[in-house]
């Protein structure tokens, strides 16, 4: 390809709204949106519908945000893994330096109005997501330590923070361990992909536990966190949030996970080989479901409130 | 450079117009449905330039 043909899709290439839409990962933000709505439903604290719904939006646009600054900051290895190419950056539809004008603006923007419609610990934990996700994960780790998953899913981690603080003004027990249970999580999640989708890391040269590690290690990491995420889930089951509803669902799935976690660790790559890598691709599929159903309890506890039959 | 008017490139820069102009409009509602929100709830109403004291003297 010549330099001319790439300077006329460049002049061509005018991005669309759906575009620009694209660069705030719309799936991941659905995930923010819904954990950090439950932090703010589960809360003891009612909050004004108009401010609740402005809230979950703000804290929404500033994980856009911060998408599109990782965006903007990893186009480079974007360009190189199959899952990213489609991305509005690499595949050509929008420029570098648009994604951190947008991803700067709506940082500030967001964090503003937060602080504006709730409170300061909100706008405060919201400004210290946005750094977390993109200078300490995205610029700094990411790139140099196989732990690299751990420290990304903390920046995942604090929505639902976020809502508490909205709601109460503060921290409390109950947004901390709704902090761990996406924190410990995001990384068994991550890891059993990683498994499946073996090159493409190594292609883009980021240091995933798989390939500095070894696949072994990866199975015994997977594991661990998953022991340790069930003790969370189930320490948040004995809080003020928590109930004998949300208690059996979590009882349940986790030892789903553990189960699928299990399978993982015992058997090799030459056994996954044979099976299409079967029990991870469930084990990924599970881990979706988990995290969705979990705070979806936590909601359905609070909802049961009302009618006597919410908490212990 | 030119182009024929049926061209994408239109398409696109209707829907970033549009898109635009939805995302200021849905922003003007919902500083106003919180503005209301905020005054019905009896919140702080004044900005954080004015004083407890200010306030109470101006009732006087």
């Amino acid at each position: 390809m010549s330099d001319v043909t790439i300077n006329t899709q460049a002049q061509e290439g005018e991005a669309s709204f759906g575009d620009y839409f694209a660069l705030l990962k719309p799936r991941v933000m659905s995930l923010v949106v819904f954990t950090a709505l439950v932090g703010l439903l589960v809360a003891p604290v009612g909050v004004h519908p108009m401010v609740a719904f402005s809230s979950i939006l703000f804290i929404a646009v500033g994980g856009g945000a911060s998408g599109a600054l990782n965006m903007w900051w990893d186009a480079d290895i974007d360009r190189k893994m199959k899952r990213t190419k489609s991305r509005p950056i690499p595949s050509g539809k929008v420029e570098e330096s648009e994604a951190l004008g947008l991803g700067l603006t709506l940082s500030v923007f967001a964090v503003v109005m937060l602080g504006l419609a709730s409170n300061l610990l909100a706008a405060g934990l919201l400004a210290f997501t946005i750094f977390f996700y993109v200078v300490i994960y995205t610029m700094w780790l990411k790139r140099i330590t196989p732990q690299n998953i751990v420290i990304g899913g903390a920046a995942g981690a604090f929505p639902p923070m976020i809502g508490w603080a909205v709601a109460t003004g503060g921290i409390g027990i109950e947004s901390v361990l709704m902090f761990m249970i996406t924190f410990m999580w995001t990384p068994p999640h991550f890891w059993a992909l990683a498994l499946f989708t073996k090159s493409d890391y190594g292609d883009a040269k980021v240091p995933m536990l798989t390939v500095t590690h070894g696949r072994k290690s990866t199975r015994v990491h997977i594991l661990v966190y998953t022991f340790i995420l069930a003790a969370v889930c189930l320490a948040t089951g004995v809080t003020s949030i928590g109930g004998p509803f949300y208690m059996t669902v979590a009882v349940v799935l986790n030892a789903m996970f553990i189960k699928g976690a299990f399978k993982i660790w015992r058997r090799d790559d030459a056994a996954a080989e044979a099976d299409n890598y079967l029990e991870e691709r469930k084990f990924f599929k599970l881990s979706l479901l988990f995290l969705f159903v979990h705070f979806g309890a936590l909601m359905g506890e609070a909802a049961l409130a009302p009618f006597g039959l919410g908490g212990w | 450079m030119n182009f024929p008017k049926e061209h994408e490139i239109y398409k696109r820069r209707m829907s970033r117009n549009l898109g635009v102009g939805l995302v200021l409009a849905a922003f003007i509602a919902i500083v106003f449905g919180l503005t209301i929100a905020k005054i019905n709830n009896g919140g702080q109403v004044q900005g954080l330039d004015h004083s407890g004291g200010t306030v109470t003297e101006a009732n006087q």
